[in-house]
C-alpha cells in the first residue's frame, strides 16, 4: 500500500507539471498579448509593460523563471490588477468559492442519494414518478433560468432571502442550492439506477433466503453494493464545486474564484491563468488520489496489495 | 402421514409487459424428513421458480401465486406476508445457490455474511455466532476456518466459496435445504466432493433436501425420489429407481437418451430431443410436450394427459398410459411394475 501511494505521488508531481507546462505553452499561442486590449494603451507603453513584467524576453526564459518561482509556491503578480499576486487573489476568492461549493456539495450528497434510494424502493409508484421527473427537469434546466427562476421567486416575490452578494448566510441560501439542483438531481438518477440493477443480483436473494429483515437487506446488502460505482463521480464533482461556478457567481454577484477563472482567459492575463490552472489542476489530481484510495477501501475487489 | 414439506397444485405466475407468463402451472409433491427429492428438467421448466416461491423469494411483483397451497409441517405458508416468511427463510429452511461467486455479496467478509443469519434467528451473543460460524466452517471442510471467515468471497476458490454457501445455509439447522443448481458452477472434480458434503451433513443434520439440477449424474447419485418438470408441470415423478429402469413419459426417456455414456459405443453425435419447449405466454392446450414427442397421438394436442399411476408412488402424465394408447408404446414403456396405468382420478 505504501509503495503504491509513492508511486501514485511521483505521478501526481508529473501530471501537476505536465498542466503547468502545456498550459505555460499553449496560452502564448493565443493572438495578442495582455496589454492589447486596452486600446488606450499607446505602442511605446505596451512595449514598456512587456518590458517590465519581462514578456519580451525569450519564451524558454520566461519558462524557466516561471518553473523556479512554481516551485517555491509563488505564482507570480497579475498582469490586469496592477501590484496584487496571484496568490493573494486566490487567497481573497477561493474561501469564498469553497464555502459554496461545499455547502451545494454537502447538501447535494445525502439529498440525491436519499432520493435515489427512495425512488428505488417506490419503483413504479408516483413517488417514484415524481422523483424521476424532478431528476430529468434537474440535470435538464440551465444553471442560470434556475438562478434566476428562484431569486424572482424567494427574493422578488416572497422576500425571505436576499437576491444577491455575499455577505451572510442568508446569502448565500439561493446559490447553494442553485449549484446544489443539478447535482441532486443527477445522483438521484444514478442512484436509483444503480439500486434497481443491484435489487437483481444473486446476493440479494441470498441475504433473503437467509431471513434477513427487508431493511438489513436493503441497508447493509443494496446501498453498499450500490453507492461503489458512484464514488469516482463524487470525487471530481466535489472539485468542480470547490471551484466555483462561472455563471453561479456571475449572477448572485459572489466574488469567487470561478468568477476570476474566465475573466482571466478573456483578458489574457497569463499569470493569472496559469496560476489558476496549476491550482485547479493539483485539486484534481488530489481529488483523483483519495478517490482511488477510498474505492479501494470500500471496494475489497480493487484494493492494492 | 403428514409430510415435512408439501406443495399442492402450486400456480405461479409472472406479470410482463407482454402479458401473463405462466412458469408452474399446478404443482405437486412433498418432501420427508432425511430424503432427497432430485427435480429435474431443462432451464425455464420452473423448476427454481416453484422452490423459490416455497421460500418466498420470488420477487413479487412481478411474480404472483395464482394458487395452490404450500404446506410446512401442517403450517400453510402461500398467504403469509413477507415479514412473517422471514421467521422460515433461513431458519427452518435455507437455499444454496449455483454460482457461488454471484451470490455472496463481493463487499462483505465471508465471515459476517455467515454471522448474520445466526445473528438474525438465535438470541447469541456476536461472540457465540462468531465461535459458531467457525465450527460451522470447519464442517464443510474448510482448512483455515479462522482465515477463511475474514475473507472476501473473491479471494476464495470456487469449491471453498461453494462449502462456505453451504455452512451459510446450515448456521441455523433448518429442516430443509433447498440446492439450486449447486454444483453446475464447478469442475467435476469438486463436483462429486460438494456432492457427497451435501449429503454427509444431510445425514448429520437429519434435513430433507430438494435438489434443483439437470445433470442426470448427480441425479443418480443423490436422489430417493425424482419429480420431472417440464413447462411448469410435473410430468413424471417417482423413485429414482422407477425413474431410470421404467421410465414412463416420454420426455424423461428422452432426458436418459440424452445422457453421455461412456461404455456406449460412440458412433455418430449425441442424442438430443428436438425442438424448444413451449412459449409459457400461451400454454398448448395440450400435452406440453406434444410438438417434440415421438410417439405424439391425436388426443395429446387436443387434451393434457391425466396423471397415470404406474407403480407405488409412480405417476406419469401421458396418454401412451392410457388402455387405448397401449399399441403405440415403444417396448419396455409402462412403469415400474410394468403393469397398466390407472388414471389417479379414477
Amino acid at each position: 500500500m505504501r509503495k503504491y501511494i509513492v508511486r501514485r505521488l511521483i505521478i501526481s508531481v508529473i501530471t501537476v507539471w505536465l498542466i503547468a507546462t502545456s498550459c505555460f505553452f499553449l496560452l502564448r499561442t493565443l493572438p495578442g498579448n495582455p496589454f492589447q486590449t486596452t486600446s488606450l494603451l499607446s505602442a511605446e507603453m505596451v512595449d514598456r509593460m512587456m518590458h517590465y513584467y519581462g514578456l519580451d524576453r525569450p519564451l524558454w526564459d520566461q519558462y524557466v523563471t516561471y518553473m523556479q518561482n512554481l516551485l517555491r509556491g509563488n505564482f507570480g503578480y497579475s498582469l490586469k490588477y496592477a501590484g496584487q499576486s496571484v496568490n493573494g487573489i486566490i487567497a481573497s476568492t477561493f474561501p469564498i468559492s469553497a464555502q459554496l461549493g461545499l455547502q451545494a456539495y454537502f447538501l447535494s450528497i445525502p439529498l440525491g442519494f436519499l432520493f435515489g434510494i427512495v425512488a428505488a424502493r417506490c419503483r413504479g409508484k408516483a413517488v417514484d414518478y415524481g422523483l424521476v421527473g424532478f431528476s430529468v427537469l434537474g440535470v435538464s434546466v440551465p444553471v442560470f433560468i434556475l438562478a434566476a427562476m428562484l431569486q424572482y421567486v424567494f427574493a422578488i416575490r416572497l422576500k425571505w432571502l436576499p437576491v444577491a452578494q455575499w455577505k451572510s448566510f442568508q446569502h448565500t441560501i439561493l446559490p447553494t442550492v442553485t449549484l446544489a439542483f443539478s447535482s441532486i438531481a443527477g445522483r438521484t438518477r444514478s442512484m436509483r439506477t444503480f439500486m434497481l440493477e443491484i435489487v437483481n443480483e444473486d446476493y440479494i436473494k441470498t441475504a433473503k433466503a437467509k431471513g434477513l429483515s427487508k431493511y438489513r437487506v436493503v441497508w447493509s446488502h443494496q446501498i453498499r453494493n450500490a453507492v461503489i460505482p458512484m464514488i469516482p463521480t463524487m470525487g471530481m464533482e466535489i472539485v468542480g464545486m470547490l471551484m466555483g461556478s462561472f455563471v453561479v457567481e456571475q449572477i448572485f454577484a459572489i466574488p469567487g474564484i470561478g468568477n476570476q477563472f474566465v475573466t482571466s482567459i478573456q483578458n489574457l492575463d497569463y499569470t493569472m491563468t496559469l496560476g489558476l490552472t496549476v491550482f485547479f489542476g493539483v485539486f484534481v489530481v488530489a481529488a483523483n488520489f483519495i478517490v482511488d484510495i477510498v474505492y479501494g477501501i470500500v471496494d475489497p475487489r480493487i484494493r492494492v496489495r | 402421514m403428514e409430510h415435512l414439506l408439501e406443495v399442492k397444485d402450486l400456480q405461479v405466475s409472472f406479470d410482463t409487459y407482454a402479458g401473463e407468463v405462466q412458469a408452474v402451472r399446478g404443482v405437486s409433491f412433498y418432501l420427508d424428513q432425511g430424503e432427497t427429492l432430485a427435480v429435474v428438467g431443462e432451464s425455464g421448466c420452473g423448476k427454481s421458480v416453484s422452490v423459490q416461491t416455497v421460500m418466498g423469494i420470488v420477487p413479487m411483483p412481478p411474480a404472483r401465486i395464482k394458487g395452490g397451497s404450500i404446506l410446512y409441517g401442517g403450517e400453510e405458508l402461500s398467504g403469509k406476508t413477507d415479514a412473517q416468511m422471514e421467521q422460515y427463510r433461513g431458519n427452518e429452511m435455507a437455499m444454496i445457490f449455483q454460482d457461488s461467486m454471484t451470490s455472496l455479496n463481493p463487499t462483505m467478509r465471508v465471515g459476517r455474511q455467515l454471522m448474520e443469519g445466526i445473528l438474525r434467528h438465535q438470541r447469541v451473543s456476536r461472540e457465540e455466532a462468531k465461535q459458531r460460524v467457525l465450527k460451522m466452517l470447519g464442517r464443510v471442510g474448510i482448512p483455515n476456518p479462522e482465515n477463511a471467515f475474514r475473507r472476501y468471497p473473491h479471494t476464495m476458490s470456487g469449491g471453498q466459496r461453494q462449502r462456505a454457501m453451504i455452512a451459510m445455509a446450515l448456521c441455523c439447522n433448518p429442516k430443509i435445504l433447498f440446492a439450486d443448481e449447486p454444483t453446475t458452477a464447478l469442475d467435476v472434480t469438486i463436483q462429486a466432493q460438494i456432492l457427497e458434503l451435501i449429503g454427509g451433513l444431510q445425514e448429520q443434520f437429519h434435513m430433507g433436501v430438494i435438489l434443483i439440477t439437470h445433470d442426470l449424474g448427480v441425479v443418480a447419485k443423490m436422489a430417493d425420489r425424482i419429480n420431472v418438470m417440464y413447462a411448469g408441470r410435473i410430468v413424471e415423478a417417482g423413485t429414482a429407481d422407477q425413474i431410470f429402469y421404467h421410465p414412463s413419459h416420454p420426455y424423461t426417456l428422452g432426458l436418459l437418451g440424452a445422457m453421455p455414456n461412456l461404455i456406449q459405443e460412440r458412433k455418430g453425435e449425441l442424442y438430443n430431443i428436438p425442438g424448444a419447449p413451449p412459449d409459457l405466454f400461451a400454454p398448448p392446450p395440450g400435452c406440453a410436450f406434444a410438438g417434440r414427442c415421438k410417439y405424439c397421438m391425436g388426443v395429446c394436442e387436443k387434451q393434457d394427459a391425466p396423471e397415470f399411476v404406474t407403480g407405488d408412488g409412480h405417476v406419469s402424465r401421458c396418454w401412451l398410459l392410457d388402455e387405448r394408447g397401449r399399441q403405440y408404446r415403444p417396448e419396455g414403456f409402462g412403469g415400474s411394475a410394468g403393469a397398466e396405468g390407472r388414471r389417479s382420478d379414477e
